[in-house]
């Protein structure tokens, strides 16, 4: 069995709102899971060369700038390129409009948390996530 | 008939027999179920006063709004420079008295529009500015003499500043004319909104400059608006929007200080900026309270001789984060509120944000409803006929006086850890805001701090999420004009201002002189940037959960 679950949660892109991302990271470290925070202005590179060098169960995306789609695309492609998208799930959070939900999961993404969806929602997500996995 | 002391007695027993619910406010201040004389028996009335002398708890003016209503100043700007012209002229026409200029990510950051890394951010949250062409389109035919104009940008503030006042001497605005204000106020940014470029310390010496030479050449333009805003959205109370906000002001005029400057000559340059939240009477009180302090601030720690130096001048916004996604409608109650808690709290310019801003770029619609509610407020209610109407009132001055002290902790804590720089460089002040921001997402969802229409008297609905979609062809067109002006500058002009810009910042001259000659060579943002990234290099992020 493994020892921990680790989360990622990253900041692409240039957007500086990182409430939520650390509301999130707080929520997820307080439930047991152990969080990865990049900080911000991360490029997509950055993104996923610290997904694997820190070995995360799950990549977390928080985008609050509506640059989501491009930047999720190319992040797919980045983790893709380093082999390791089939072995980490993939989240994005933020300011996602609805018609965008299942666009972000056209490309291949596992969970999205529009901005107002409840941390418990988010956590219980993870948990069964973590679960799956054990 | 009992005496007043017979029924303060009879009230005290009533509250006994059966004790009320706690209460407090959201910066977790206790408060009584009434207040009476009591709370006011050892308070110094001279530390009230009246309106328009020290302290200023009751505001800057003797009588306030009679002489002056405060500036409504909506936030606008989108797209490309032409767009955004076209809604200041229509904000204009509509009765708004100052400009307030939204740029977009890249421009704030110091970014090209021709920058690979940044194409999804062009145009997307604000107008993109690349070099001074694009200044000239945005105030085409606007009177820059008569209009103030406010810039929301930080990492790159000297730079825009730059553009700005080469724009308004070539369109021969007399330089007592050029009103407005840039926020350039770096330290919050580390700490919230994150359009950080360079580390603390060169950042602070480019906002002094911007100070020292705003106070010659631009001696009406506001060179810096420190902003508690974003603290607070953050997630911040309002103790410590305040409180940090003045801690970082304290920071920025003691290097001004530092550098030899008389105080006297530059406190006039110095506004603050806030968000007012849902908490009616510790809103007021927080106004109340840090002009107070500020007043304190300029005369005794810094020694300001000038009456006008120990002024707090304010602006604000009415929403931000108190406004939902669900049952949008209600945003417009909320705003209202807050604007008049706002003008109860004596501010000097307002922004109060339309309906659907949680969600969507305002329409027309919305915006001018938003600047609406602002003239209602102003034109119909009678408020601004009395200064301080809730001078003496003895919750009011109870309340002003525990926030003041609170502030003022919070302030000696800082000074304590050395300053907000080194506080700010240790992730000290990022994490206490964030474990706040958590602590009240979990009173929301427990329904211990009730939200109208999510998590109480919910309907069930999809919310609603439009984003702005930028034109597609903003990009192109933004491209494009850049790749014009490229083509027709002078490229040596372009690699000499770069240069002594270099040489500039090396030394310990005053930079503003250099981004002025960079500018009028028509050199990008990224250019100018990217010189002054050689020079400082960028600020490491302490990360810190």
């Amino acid at each position: 069995m493994r020892k921990t679950f680790r989360v990622l949660i990253a900041k692409p892109g240039l957007d500086g709102h990182d409430r939520g991302a650390k509301v999130v990271a707080y929520a997820l470290r307080d439930a047991g899971f152990e969080v990865v925070y990049t900080g911000l202005h991360q490029t997509v590179e950055q993104v996923a060369a610290a997904a694997l060098q820190e070995g995360v169960d799950v990549v977390a995306l928080s985008i609050l700038s509506g640059a989501h789609l491009s930047l999720t695309r190319k992040l797919a492609e980045r983790l893709e390129a380093l082999k390791i998208r089939k072995d980490v799930a993939f989240v994005v959070g933020g300011t996602i409009p609805p018609a965008d939900v299942p666009r972000l999961c056209d490309l291949g993404v596992d969970g999205v948390f529009p901005t107002g969806t409840p941390l418990k929602q988010v956590v219980g997500w993870f948990q069964d996530l973590r679960e799956g996995r054990e | 008939m009992k005496t007043f002391e017979g029924q303060r007695r009879a009230w005290v027993a009533e509250l006994e027999k059966r004790p009320p619910a706690q209460a407090k406010t959201p910066s977790r201040i206790p408060l009584e179920p009434s207040y009476g004389p009591e709370s006011a028996s050892a308070r110094d009335l001279s530390r009230v006063g009246y309106p328009g002398q020290y302290p200023y708890t009751r505001g800057l003016h003797a009588s306030m709004y009679r002489g002056r209503l405060w500036t409504f100043r909506q936030y606008a700007g989108f797209g490309t420079a032409e767009d955004t012209n076209a809604r200041y002229k229509f904000l204009l026409e509509q009765g708004q008295t100052g400009l307030s200029v939204a740029l977009d990510l890249p421009t704030q950051m110091g970014y090209d529009s021709d920058d690979p890394y940044v194409e999804e951010e062009v145009g997307r949250v604000g107008v993109a500015i690349d070099t001074l062409a694009d200044m000239e389109v945005i105030f085409r035919d606007l009177p820059l003499d008569r209009i103030s104009t406010s810039f929301t940008i930080n990492g790159t503030a000297a730079i825009l500043l730059a553009m700005y006042l080469v724009l308004c001497e070539r369109r021969s605005v007399p330089k007592e004319k050029i009103s407005g204000t840039i926020q350039n106020d770096i330290l919050k940014e580390y700490v919230s909104r994150g359009t950080w470029i360079y580390p603390a310390r060169p950042s602070v010496r480019l906002i002094v400059d911007t100070i020292e030479h705003c106070a010659a050449h631009a001696p009406n333009f506001n060179a810096i608006s420190v902003a508690g805003a974003h603290f607070r959205d953050a997630g911040a109370t309002a103790v410590q929007e305040m409180g940090y906000t003045l801690a970082d002001a304290i920071t920025y005029l003691q290097a001004c200080v530092d550098r030899g400057l008389d105080v006297d000559a530059i406190a006039r340059q110095i506004s603050f900026f806030f968000y007012t939240h849902m908490d009616f009477f510790e809103e007021v009180a927080k106004y109340r309270a840090g002009r107070r302090l500020w007043a304190k601030i300029m005369r005794e720690r810094f020694g300001a001789k000038d009456p006008r130096s120990w002024m707090f001048r304010f602006g604000c916004v009415c929403g931000g984060s108190t406004l939902t996604v669900q049952q949008p409608l209600n945003n417009v109650v909320r705003v209202a509120y807050e604007a008049l808690a706002s003008v109860l709290g004596g501010v000097q310019s307002m922004f109060t944000t339309a309906y659907d801003e949680a969600f969507a770029l305002p329409t027309e619609e919305s915006a001018e409803l938003a600047l609406r509610t602002q003239q209602v407020l102003a034109f119909e209610t009678g408020v601004p006929s009395v200064a301080d109407p809730l001078g003496g009132s003895w919750f009011m001055e109870a309340l002003t006086d525990r926030m003041e002290k609170e502030i003022a902790a919070l302030i000696e804590r800082v000074d304590a850890m050395g300053g907000m720089v080194g506080a700010i460089e240790e992730g000290v002040i990022q994490r206490e805001i964030a474990r706040e921001a958590y602590r009240q997402q979990g009173r929301v969802e427990s329904g211990e701090k009730v939200v109208v229409g999510v998590n109480r008297f919910e309907r069930p609905e999809e919310p609603k999420l439009v984003l702005y979609e930028p034109d597609p062809g903003i990009l192109e067109r933004q491209r494009e004009r850049l790749a014009g002006v490229k083509e027709r500058r002078d490229a040596s002009g372009v690699e000499k201002t770069l240069r002594d810009l270099e040489a500039a910042a090396r030394g310990t001259a005053n930079l503003m002189p250099s981004l002025i000659a960079c500018v009028k060579a028509y050199c990008t943002v990224g250019e100018m940037n990217g010189v002054l990234v050689g020079v400082f290099g960028r600020f490491q992020e302490p990360i810190k959960l």
